[in-house]
């Protein structure tokens, strides 16, 4: 008898065997979908790894330049420089960050996006040297553009723009980092979820209903035997009485396999 | 007057101007410098300072040393021995201390106003105040809570009144920016302190006048190159161009009407300081505008140590300490960062 491993526990009828063989079917077909599945997120797994060590890498360097610049700032301005700018920004954030949903393979990553939001713009968004700081002066209805426009005017002005602009440069560097270090941990999990489907699915599901399969199959030749014993004992019966077989079962068997018994 | 005259100096100044020379001394010769620059770490550049006359002022402070600590530790060291000059003092030249403070007072002032308007508490804004530049009705600051009260309560009480009187209305103090009156006020200062230094003649009025022209020429200058695409208007702008100064009234005439770096170098191009000092900033890419002025200060101020029997040289050695502490300041900043490559974008003074 076969089905030494696990299998469903089911009755052995031809029915349920029809029954079963759908199941392997379905769980086949399932299992080379979430492994496409799973191979489409281990690609975008691996190119957002990727990006993660460029950006770290250049987050790095980028963090170095601006503490670098913000010291120099501090040298032309004097040391109270960030306590000065810190008085005179506004409650109303001038840069934010919005979310955007991205979907791969049916998973959603958030997308963070940085935009110039509340009153004056911080500038330098788009990276333009004049261009962003005079937009936050036009801006500049609530104090923030305007004060930090105008900050150092009559020292190390120069030193606190060029700060502002390596700071704007590493902040945007750090929001694409934040969105690509939040799509990496949950295409992570998901590629856990998936693969963790996909095994299971190949080793334990499916080879339990094949299992299932086999032992009905076995099931039902145990029973076709059986049967044919049965006949077989029936006929000598009739052999002995008569000399000849006198039982249907013996001609419905003769009619339909030719074979004598 | 007593300054300006050989006779009757020493009287009541010779010993603090002695004690001046001997802080002079001690102040960081090219040789530590670049010892400095040398070291790996910050607790290398304690090490060095403690061979110098900053002898063991960073002792008490816990291991992973800071350029913060270092910076206000520096800073402490040279309030102290203001102060000690200070209270030593008698007038003229107690007032004329005094008058040295001013800025800084200026700029705590429109620190604290900053902190009020944006409605911060301004009892932990003392803290963070420059300690030159605390006055005595400092302490009852927090009573203040918004702009008006600000200015009747407590400027009225300052030295700076004066200048507020001058310069700024109470509805300013909400509706223009704090840079504008921050300028406005360090406008006022400059006159009255020239004014102040003219009435006492003799070799101090010379030498101070010498400075604080140029000190009065550089904000012209830099406020110039600042305001471009800024939303400061040309008329606004001039308002801020201190009175004083070799470039009045010709050169801020033409400061006024600049409106790119290009014009600003053709507005100061009679004026041979500022034309060397621009040329060489434009130059260097590794220099700036900044730079070129620092180094023209700190040799202005060494000069002035030549002369004797007069006060600027309290001005000289209060600039020059103060480039000193902002030396080791960004030299223990480069150390901290890695940052060799511009390590020595600081000036030397001996």
């Amino acid at each position: 008898m076969s089905g030494a491993g696990a299998r469903v526990a089911v009755v052995p009828s031809r029915m349920t065997l029809q029954q079963i063989k759908g199941r392997l079917a379905g769980a086949k077909k399932g299992h080379s979908m979430l492994q496409k599945k799973a191979d489409a997120l281990t690609v975008r797994f691996r190119s957002i790894l990727k990006d993660i060590l460029e950006k770290k890498e250049g987050a790095g360097e980028q963090s170095k330049d601006a503490m670098l610049a913000l010291a120099m700032a501090k040298y032309a301005f004097g040391e109270e420089l960030t306590v000065v700018m810190g008085e005179s920004v506004d409650e109303e954030a001038s840069c934010k960050v919005k979310m955007t949903p991205d979907n791969i393979a049916g998973v959603t990553l958030p997308v963070f996006s940085r935009y110039e939001g509340g009153g004056g713009a911080a500038g330098g968004l788009d990276g333009s040297k004049g261009g962003g700081a005079k937009g936050g002066a036009k801006g500049g209805a609530a104090g923030a553009g305007t004060g930090r426009s105008l900050a150092g005017l009559s020292k190390g002005g120069q030193q606190i723009s060029e700060c502002r602009e390596t700071f704007s440069t590493t902040l945007e560097l750090l929001v694409a980092l934040a969105s690509l270090q939040t799509s990496f941990i949950i295409l992570d999990e998901a590629i856990k979820l998936t693969n963790r489907r996909v095994n299971a699915l190949e080793n334990v599901v499916v080879p339990k209903l094949d299992n299932t399969v086999k032992y009905i199959i076995s099931e039902l030749d145990e029973m076709e035997r059986e049967e044919f014993f049965r006949l077989k004992l029936v006929c000598q019966g009739c052999h002995r009485e008569n000399g000849a077989c006198c039982c249907v079962l013996y001609w419905i068997r003769f009619a339909r396999t030719g074979v004598v018994v | 007057m007593a300054p300006g005259s050989m006779l009757t100096f020493n009287v009541d100044d010779g010993y603090l101007e002695a004690i001046l020379r001997g802080y002079r001394s001690g102040i960081l010769t090219t040789t530590d410098y670049i010892n400095l620059t040398q070291c790996e770490n910050l607790e290398d550049v304690r090490m060095h300072l403690t061979g110098t006359d900053y002898g063991t002022f960073l002792q008490n402070e816990p291991a992973p040393l800071s350029t913060a600590t270092i910076s206000e530790q520096c800073t402490k060291k040279l309030v102290d021995e203001f102060r000690f000059l200070r209270t030593q003092a008698v007038e003229p030249l107690s007032k004329f201390l005094d008058y040295l403070t001013y800025p800084y007072m200026i700029d705590n002032l429109v620190l604290l106003i900053t902190g009020t308007v944006h409605g911060r508490d301004i009892s932990e804004l003392i803290d963070k105040c420059h300690p030159l530049g605390l006055f005595d009705s400092m302490a009852s600051l927090c009573i203040a809570s918004t702009p008006e009260e600000l200015y009747r309560e407590i400027i009225v009480d300052t030295p700076l009144a004066p200048y507020f009187v001058e310069c700024v209305s109470l509805d300013d103090l909400t509706d223009v920016n704090i840079e504008i009156i921050r300028n406005s006020l360090y406008k006022a200062y400059f006159s009255d302190f020239n004014a102040f230094c003219n009435r006492m003649g003799g070799e101090t009025a010379e030498l101070m006048s010498q400075a604080l022209a140029f000190e009065a020429d550089r904000r012209a200058i830099n406020i110039t190159l600042n305001s471009f695409g800024t939303e400061l208007s040309r008329e606004e702008r001039s308002k801020l161009y201190p009175s004083i100064g070799l470039l009045v009234p010709e050169g801020t005439m033409r400061l006024q009407r600049a409106d790119d770096s290009t014009a600003v170098g053709a507005a100061i191009e009679p004026y041979s300081v500022y034309r060397r000092l621009f040329q060489s900033a434009a130059d260097n890419p590794e220099k700036s505008l900044e730079d070129a002025f620092f180094e023209n200060e700190v040799a202005l101020c060494k000069e002035m140590f030549e002369h004797q029997f007069n006060y600027a040289i309290f001005y000289a050695w209060l600039r020059l300490k103060e480039q000193e502490v902002r030396n080791v300041v960004w030299i223990s900043e480069c150390i901290s960062q890695k940052q060799k490559r511009r390590i020595n974008n600081f000036v030397p003074i001996f």
